[in-house]
């Protein structure tokens, strides 16, 4: 564990000794707001919540995680540092964890940053503040969720690009399944047990529920174990690549 | 302190390393040498725990890489091929870094990063971002990582690679320094860095050790040992052609062309006896007018040319391998 903070503290520092992080932190908040107040009708609907916003975090994460997450190894590999790292007494799994840590933490800080918002409709009514917590808390689970999956992608190539597509699609896949136009074409001939298994697998039906306001245990041990699965399919890939 | 038994690897088709069997003590400096691709850097990789072998096995002070992969990273320093660094750090947070990795902390930590840098020479640049440095420069944070923690072992891949002549000599120094409580690895392309800081001298060739041993013995193996080579005017270099052709011992003459007036001559011995008294008597008895006479050591650039393969013969060998 004492291996960790050395790499989250490295990594953490990296984002911001670039751009990058402020290019990323402008483009979410914007992004959140364009989304938001525009297509959302935030103002219009004159109700007193954020579901609106919540509910553009799946599709704006599906671009701007794996961003963050596609160089996370790709990187690494591209520049040669991945040796340097594989090369200092530290086991993989270390090196997956702080990398991950320090990109969830970051992902984290640009959504704190959207608070802003929450102080808006607090001041513009009266809205159920337990709800946005949970909200909060489901978003950034989720941004956890695809985090893993982009990091994962990131090790099987030096590609940055490919790396990003790849994990859209991934991710992507895993958001959908649970969008009522798949549920309704598994529900024309799959049986109800398989529909809710493949809605069980989405991201939207857990961050949705999470967003009803109450958090329930299966929804954090769905996100929960799907980090923990990737991140374990990351140190896998970046051992493998050690046969050659 | 480092043990390698019948160590290859394989990149689908390639052999890279074709069984490698090797020990280094400490006190010892092995320079590695071989042609492009011969597999040194694969070697050292291996050896470091970045690739993993296709057969064999390597022990670091005892701990074998594959079972007991970080006791045997904890005494290693590694420099890689072309000093990889992160470059949006300076010198200075990085060799932090490092000593954070590698367990020290607080003042500690700072001791040894600091020392690290003095010792590589990095005052100048350790505000830099590493991305900003010169290759020499870039070069040298590599070799301030890899000695940060004092290791026992040391295996650095080409680490004079782009330095000035200034710093090449600083950095042998070092070594040389460090020599004596170290079992050391360097691979080099400079056959000179050799006679200058290493004890020991392994040629590769195509993933098999050709030759193993002190500078001295691989120079022994030269057709230049012992032989002497005399400067003298044109005017006298056929008859003092004939008259050394004449000596038992000389199996034959070479002569360069002729430069100002003068004609070099080497005469190479049978059985590498020593022959600079009997010719400089020669040349006294005869009173040649020479300007130059001395006795090869042995040229280290030939033993290399002679043991290994040139790379249209290497591509040959393995356009066959391929095929067959
Ligand atoms: N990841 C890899 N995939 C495929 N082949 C590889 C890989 N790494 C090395 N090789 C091959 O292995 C052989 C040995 O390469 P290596 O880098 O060890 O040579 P080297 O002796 O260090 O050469 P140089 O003096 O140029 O640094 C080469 O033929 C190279 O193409
Ligand atoms: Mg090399």
């Amino acid at each position: 564990m004492k291996s960790v903070c050395p790499i989250f503290k490295r990594e953490f520092a990296s984002y911001f000794a670039t751009p990058l992080a402020y290019v990323f932190i402008v483009i979410f908040l914007f992004a959140m707001g364009a989304f938001t107040f525009y297509i959302g009708r935030f103002y219009e609907m004159g109700v007193a919540s954020l579901e609106v916003f919540f509910g553009y975090h799946v599709w704006l994460y599906l671009f701007l995680v794996p961003a963050i997450g596609m160089r996370l190894w790709a990187e690494e590999r591209k520049s040669g540092t991945i040796e340097l790292l594989l090369t200092l007494p530290i086991p993989i799994w270390a090196s997956v964890l702080g990398k991950f840590l320090a990109a969830w933490a970051f992902t984290g800080v640009a959504l704190a940053l959207t608070f802003p918002i929450w102080l808006t409709v607090n001041y513009l009514g009266d809205p159920d503040n337990g709800v946005i917590v949970a909200s909060y808390v489901g978003s950034f689970l989720m941004a956890g969720a695809y985090l893993a999956i982009s990091a994962a992608v990131s090790a099987t190539t030096s590609n940055q690009v490919i790396a990003f597509v790849v994990s859209v699609v991934i991710c992507f896949l895993f958001t959908i399944s649970g969008a009522p136009l798949v549920i309704d074409f598994f529900k024309a001939w799959a049986p109800i047990a398989l529909v809710d298994t493949v809605a069980s697998f989405s991201f939207m039906t857990h961050f949705q529920a999470i967003g009803r306001g109450v958090i329930d245990l299966r929804d954090l041990v769905y996100f929960g174990s799907l980090i923990a699965l990737f991140l374990g399919i990351n140190v896998v890939l970046v051992d493998m690549k050690k046969a050659g | 302190m480092i043990e390698i038994e019948n160590l290859t690897k394989s990149f689908g088709p390639i052999a890279a390393v074709r069984g490698i069997d090797l020990r280094v003590a400490k006190g010892e400096v092995l320079g590695f040498l071989g042609p492009n691709g011969a597999g040194k850097s694969t070697t050292m990789k291996i050896i470091a725990g970045y690739l993993s072998p296709t057969t064999g096995r390597v022990r670091i002070a005892g701990h074998d890489v594959e079972s007991d992969l970080q006791a045997a990273q904890r005494v290693l320093g590694y420099l890689p091929e072309g000093a990889p660094a992160y470059g949006d750090m300076t010198p200075r947070q990085f060799l932090k870094f490092i000593a954070a990795v590698r367990g020290y902390s607080g003042t500690e930590a700072k001791d040894r990063a600091a020392l690290a840098a003095q010792r590589a020479e990095l005052e100048p640049v350790l505000e830099q971002p590493i991305d900003t440095l010169s290759k020499g420069f870039k070069r040298r944070v590599g070799l301030a990582q890899a000695i940060l923690h004092d290791p026992p072992v040391l295996v650095m891949d080409e680490p004079t690679d782009g330095l000035d002549p200034n710093q090449k000599h600083s950095v042998r120094k070092l070594i040389r320094e460090m020599a004596a409580e170290k079992a050391i690895i360097i691979s080099t392309h400079l056959l000179e860095e050799v006679d200058a800081i290493c004890s020991r001298a392994v040629i590769i060739d195509r993933g098999r050790i050709v030759a193993d041993g002190t500078p001295a013995e691989l120079l022994a193996r030269s057709r230049f040992h012992n032989a002497v080579t005399l400067t003298l005017p044109a005017t006298q270099a056929a008859s003092a052609k004939a008259k050394l052709a004449t000596h038992r011992e000389v199996l034959s003459i070479e002569d360069g062309s002729e430069h100002r007036g003068l004609v070099t001559l080497t005469a190479f011995p049978r059985n590498a006896t020593i022959l600079i008294d009997d010719v400089s008597a020669l040349a006294t008895e005869e009173k040649w007018d020479v300007k130059e006479l001395y006795a090869e050591p042995g040229r280290l650039d030939e033993v290399f040319r002679s043991l290994t393969t040139s790379d249209s013969e290497r591509v040959r060998a393995l356009k066959e391998g391929v095929a067959a």
